[in-house]
């Protein structure tokens, strides 16, 4: 049985009434598992629906068509049991500012109907470095120490299911590198995670299987090392001052004086440099590298329109 | 952070018990007495001010009942007045404050039910509304002898009055979306509603088109049951307040019943 199971899911938001607003189609007929133990990523650029999918997984918002299920409980239907499968770390650090670290966990854990559990919660602070913090008020701490409180939040009723959205967003890079060292370990333990990012290089890292969205659907769906492995091999990588000649204009993405052009062969890259000296544009630091996942993110992102099929998804 | 190691998660789900309710309850409760200076003491110092006021204005010029001098009347007004205010802003204001900054996620990913929402918002507002006016009565001893012709409707009324209103801040809290649409509940139909209530007055004093809009409003039997409780005098059955009371009590509860279930406002 699947840990989760994305069964045909649409979702169109209503039109809000003002002048000229039309419905949206947030998802349209996603469908993919998530196997029990898997580490999985969800990715997508800002509006693509992963927001959408993660709260209808935790029943923050309804389906208009479609349904998911958690170990094999419908979200809707049999939502109490759903959630107590599921611990969902949410993107906002949001808190209840009358109460301390560990009444909030008290509380959470109680919502669940589990008492007495003062052992797992005390373990919780521990692994999470916040026993120091147990007493303190929320609006006291810092928000990495609050984006802590979060993902023990999500743990406190011992979920098998792990869903982490967006988390280490605005998060300095020692709080990231804990966080996935943890989330990685309960995953070794058998928790089942899946994760949405726009951190790709930990999408890369960490996630076994991945699912890109682009506007609602699913276009790709694939193992990390196949998407990787299907992708451009190479990429051209160097710094100029100057304009690219039209042809390599089209495919080099650019950040500031940096400039990066897909090859797939060295043939290619050959092409490119005569291109480049042709046209006198001169660059330095030039480098070849693999191809990594944000390249084959912006690779699909580029070349798969909505209305396209999903060419990349295949069956696990 | 420690190494993730020095954790041992249980992959099993949690057992599912169905109560708790019991914890957001406590929460609830907890929530207004750590702040109990500005959720208690403030509006029965209120209360006390009015009391003081209008006593000292109307006292031996106005003789409400036969043989109840004007402050001994307006104690259980204003007992009640604080009861059906205080009970309507804890569940309220406690609702859109969650909902405002965020943290209403935290029992939206929850297995509480409908139900439990309903018995937990709606507990702790009758617990805020029962202490308030408990204090308020405590104080207002200083002013009048107690009296309690019938104790057993001043019990009824005390608890229907806050379960009403506190159904009725959860109603308000579910459809407010910011403060000001709450404080706009707030101070253009639970206020008036409550001070036309006959709180200060008896409403036989009133006109006739006046007497006739009073006993449209629900409030009016709420004040006048739990009045009658005290001096066995009321301006209509307590019978009929009961009935009134309790039957918007019943329909108010069975709408947010159906808000709660549907998740209006919470779930998109």
């Amino acid at each position: 049985m699947p840990a989760i199971s994305f069964q045909s899911v649409s979702k169109v938001y209503a039109a809000s009434g003002k002048p000229g607003s039309r419905p949206l189609q947030a998802l349209d007929n996603v469908s993919f598992d998530i196997e029990e133990g898997e580490f999985f990523g969800l990715l997508g650029p800002n509006g693509a629906g992963k927001t959408t999918l993660i709260s209808i997984l935790a029943g923050l918002a309804r389906a208009s068509a479609g349904r998911v299920l958690v170990h094999g409980f419908d979200v809707q239907a049999d939502y109490a049991q759903a959630r107590r499968h599921l611990g969902i770390v949410p993107q906002e650090l949001v808190f209840d500012p009358f109460f301390t670290v560990r009444e909030a966990l008290r509380f959470q854990s109680g919502y669940f109907g589990l008492h007495g559990n003062g052992d797992w919660i005390d373990e919780l602070l521990a692994g999470l470095g916040l026993l120091d913090k147990a007493g303190a008020n929320m609006r006291q701490l810092s928000g990495g120490m609050k984006r802590r409180v979060l993902v023990a939040q999500a743990l406190v009723h011992k979920p098998p299911v792990i869903v982490l959205d967006e988390p280490t967003a605005g998060v300095d890079v020692e709080l990231r590198q804990t966080l996935w060292q943890f989330v990685a370990n309960l995953n070794r333990q058998g928790h089942t995670v899946l994760l949405t990012t726009h951190y790709l290089e930990e999408a890369e890292a960490l996630c076994q299987r991945i699912a890109m969205l682009k506007q609602g659907r699913v276009i790709a769906l694939e193992r990390t090392s196949t998407l990787l492995a299907n992708a451009t091999a190479n990429v051209l990588h160097f710094k100029t001052d100057s304009a690219l000649p039209g042809p390599l204009a089209v495919q080099a993405r650019v950040t500031g004086r940096i400039v990066e052009l897909p090859a797939h062969d060295p043939a290619e890259i050959e092409r490119h440099l005569a291109a480049l000296r042709e046209a006198a544009v001169a660059v330095e630091d030039i480098e070849i590298r693999k191809a990594d996942l944000e390249d084959v993110f912006i690779q699909l992102m580029a070349g798969q329109g909505a209305d396209a099929p999903a060419a990349v998804e295949v069956a696990r | 952070m420690k190494q993730a190691s020095a954790l041992a998660p249980r992959l099993q789900a949690a057992p599912a018990t169905n109560d708790g309710w019991k914890m957001l309850l406590k929460k609830e409760v907890l929530r207004f007495w750590r702040v109990a200076f500005q959720t208690i003491a403030a509006p029965v110092l209120t209360a006390v001010l009015y009391l003081m006021i209008f006593g000292h204005v109307l006292s031996g010029r106005v003789e409400v009942y036969p043989g109840v001098g004007y402050v001994a009347f307006l104690v259980p007004g204003l007992v009640m007045m604080s009861v059906l205010q205080n009970a309507f802003a804890n569940s309220a204001s406690s609702l859109v404050q969650s909902k405002i900054m965020g943290n209403l996620v935290f029992q939206l990913l929850t297995p509480l039910s409908a139900w439990h929402w309903f018995v937990a918002y709606v507990g702790a507002a009758v617990a805020r509304g029962l202490v308030v006016g408990l204090g308020v009565y405590l104080v207002t001893l200083l002013y009048a002898p107690p009296r309690a012709a019938a104790p057993l409707w001043i019990v009824v009324f005390a608890l229907l009055g806050a379960g009403l209103m506190g159904v009725l801040g959860l109603l308000a809290g579910l459809w407010a979306d910011k403060f000001d649409q709450m404080a706009t509940f707030q101070n253009f139909i639970v206020m008036p509603m409550t001070f036309l209530a006959g709180v200060f007055y008896s409403i036989h004093s009133l006109p006739g088109v006046w007497q006739g809009l009073s006993h449209l409003n629900p409030f009016f039997y709420m004040i006048d049951g739990f009045r009658y409780g005290f001096f066995g005098v009321s301006d209509v059955s307590p019978w009929l307040s009961l009935a009134i009371a309790g039957g918007s009590l019943l329909v108010l509860a069975a709408l947010t019943q159906h808000l709660l279930k549907t998740g209006y406002k919470l779930r998109s």
